[in-house]
């Protein structure tokens, strides 16, 4: 595939989701029980099923001028980081306890994305040392400051 | 003037320590190039919470100042605008710094901030109150009209598509409804077991924000930036102050020019700097220096910018229409404290609304005297590493919204619509419709159910909400928007390709 073929089939990806999304919503409005409660949706629904629809023909025809979509080496270096970052959210922190998760999570960002060789010891203890610090600032600034109380879980 | 009786509250220990915390904070998260003002102004929400409303109100809204100056800095020292407002700066600033001025360009940048800045919360201070009790007129299909006015402009001024500008409006205006039926009690689009509370403005704010920023971090890799900042040499502050006065014209139209460009729903700081610098050039003798590091195109940039923080607020203040993201954002902050904007905020808490006010006019002086201090300090934490920023952002994300509600289902909405956002961005969706429509959609509707009420009790539906001057006016203005907005990208699109053509 092309690069220049690569936004066109994106565009039509995207947009598409967005019209399934409008119709969806534009369908529970004007089925969904009692109608009292989705007078507005309704109205907002049915704009929001047009433009989507718009949208979705508009990329289906190539005429889509705004958005560069994702190109591949984008979306090679940014997954490793949102996997990352999915796992902490949706699992580890619940699963882990916050700090923990936070810990683990900061820690392996920073290697994977830290443009410092991950050959020079002196690398590897920069993270550390940052991993701490941040984690001691969080737990002033949301443990002791705030009073958050913060799923602590298996760790802490 | 029912300001001045509640200036004494801005010095109160906790209010001015509060005033300097974010002056001070604002400043360097500003200088940090990928840290928004609207973001950080998100981030910093959850720790208003156990705070008054006007001391949290003062907390956001010196951060919101001093953010948008203390772009200026890695704009003049990396080449890097510390946020869209200044990008405008970049031109003449780093060109400044590069030929040695880098001490004069920030002190230059500093002192037109601050006079644009204060001319800006005079006009907030004095034009709130009348529109306030203006708004006194206002039934619920003007307010109904007026909250559609605020995402239809935003969702076609501020995006580069007005059909995806106003599609985003119409996504955050869907949000807003999930959740249980004010009315009726009824579930509506309730997916998931954490929508059930409906969507919590703040942590989506948070996602909103911040979430895509850290994941456009992650997409440039692990490389390094390059970007060294310039080291500064010592310049009289005196000689700035007269530099200033010489380029006095500048700075008129660079203040004059953010004012009028603050009122304007929609229209940000970004628009501001670079009309201002434009109107600058044209009227300048020394028009040709523009760009090779002339100080009148920094002056104007800097005085514009600042300039149209306060009244971007005044739509906020007196109708609840946030005029910009980070209004919206501030609306949020007042909301949870139970504070709503127009006459309730002015007759039922005039100490929060002056405080508040009079505590961003402080802020504006802190801001210009810190500023020219902390300019060094924030260099430094502008090369902090991309790495290190994401890492640091996505854990004050996560935080952050865990502790609005102390719940699980704040901080996977808030992930959930970052990531969604993040890939919308891409395809040339706007966070600041999506938002302006969360944050409004409730405000339309509720005066869309209470007109549809009165309509059913008195002419009927159309005649209540389409008759009568004010709803007339505002659908006009609705209309036009739009009509301005789509008009103006097919001409910049036959522009750009007739360029194209030429080569």
């Amino acid at each position: 595939m092309s690069n220049s073929s690569l936004p066109r089939v994106q565009h039509i990806i995207g947009s598409g989701v967005v019209a399934v999304v409008g119709a969806t919503v534009c369908y529970i409005s004007y089925t969904q029980q009692p109608s009292e409660a989705f007078l507005f949706p309704r109205l907002i629904a049915t704009v929001f099923v047009v433009l989507a629809l718009w949208t979705f023909v508009k990329a289906c025809l190539g005429w889509t001028k705004v958005g560069n979509g994702l190109s591949l080496t984008q979306f090679s270096n940014l997954a490793p980081g949102l996997i990352i970052a999915l796992i902490y959210i949706f699992w580890a922190a619940k699963g882990l306890g916050f700090y923990t998760a936070t810990s683990i999570s900061f820690f392996i960002l920073l290697s994977l994305y830290d443009p410092a060789p991950h050959r020079v010891l002196k690398s590897w203890v920069k993270r550390i040392i940052t991993t701490v610090c941040f984690i001691a600032v969080m737990y002033g600034l949301f443990a002791l400051l705030l009073k958050v109380y913060t799923p602590r879980e298996i760790f802490f | 003037m029912e300001f001045i009786y509640y200036f004494g509250d801005v010095f109160t220990p906790i209010n001015f320590g509060l005033l300097l915390l974010g002056t001070i904070g604002g400043l360097i998260l500003g200088a940090t190039p990928g840290l928004s003002p609207t973001m950080a102004v998100a981030l910093l929400i959850p720790f208003t919470f156990q705070l008054e409303a006007a001391q949290g109100l003062i907390l956001l809204g010196a951060a919101y100042t001093s953010t948008v100056a203390g772009g200026a800095v890695s704009a003049i020292l990396l080449k890097i605008p510390g946020a869209p407002a200044n990008i405008a700066t970049t031109l003449d600033g780093h060109a400044m710094a590069l030929k040695g001025e880098g001490a004069k360009a920030l002190q230059l940048s500093f002192l037109s901030s601050a006079v644009g800045g204060v001319f800006g919360v005079l006009l907030l201070i004095f034009l709130t109150p009348v529109l306030a009790q203006w708004a006194l007129a206002f039934g619920p299909s003007h307010l109904f009209w007026l909250a559609i006015l605020g995402v239809t402009v935003i969702g076609s001024l501020d995006s580069a598509s007005v059909v995806k500008g106003l599609l985003s409006g119409c996504i955050g205006l869907w949000l807003a409804t999930i959740g249980f039926d004010d009315i009726m009690g009824a579930q509506r689009f309730i997916f998931h077991p954490s929508l059930g509370g409906g969507i919590n403005i703040i942590a989506a704010l948070i996602g909103l924000f911040a979430i895509p920023q850290v994941i456009t971090m992650f997409a440039k890799g692990r490389k390094n930036d390059g970007t060294q900042a310039i080291q500064v040499q010592k310049h009289p502050i005196k000689s700035a102050f007269s530099e200033l006065f010489r380029y006095k014209r500048a700075m008129g139209i660079g203040t004059i020019t953010g004012s009028i460009i603050g009122l304007i729903p929609g229209v940000g700081g970004q628009i501001a700097g670079l009309v201002a610098y434009d109107q600058s050039k044209k009227f300048s003798p020394g028009k040709d220096k523009f760009g090779t590091g002339h100080p009148e195109g920094l002056i104007a940039a800097e005085s514009a910018n600042n300039a149209m923080v306060g009244p971007s607020l005044v739509p906020l203040l007196t109708l609840s229409i946030p005029g910009s993201p980070t209004a919206a954002v501030l609306l949020g902050g007042l909301l949870i404290h139970g504070i709503f904007p127009g006459t309730d905020l002015f007759d039922n808490h005039p100490d929060v609304a002056w405080t508040f006010i009079n505590s961003m006019l402080i802020g504006q002086i802190l801001m210009c005297i810190f500023g020219l201090y902390v300019a060094g300090m924030a260099a430094r934490v502008a090369q902090v590493p991309q790495s290190v920023m994401a890492a640091i952002v996505l854990g004050l994300a996560v935080f952050g919204s865990y502790s609005v509600q102390a719940s699980m289902g704040d901080v996977y909405v808030m992930a959930s619509l970052g990531v969604m956002m993040y890939f919308l961005e891409r395809f040339g969706f706007s966070a600041a419709p999506l938002v302006l429509g969360l944050i409004l959609g409730p405000i339309a509707e509720s005066n869309f159910i209470q007109g549809s009420m009165i309509a059913t009790a008195t002419d009927g539906l159309a005649p209540y909400f389409l008759t009568g001057a004010l709803n007339l006016f505002l659908i006009v203005v609705v209309v036009l928007s739009v009509l301005y907005s789509g008009y103006m990208e097919l001409r910049t699109r036959r522009y750009t390709s007739k360029e194209e053509i030429m080569g």
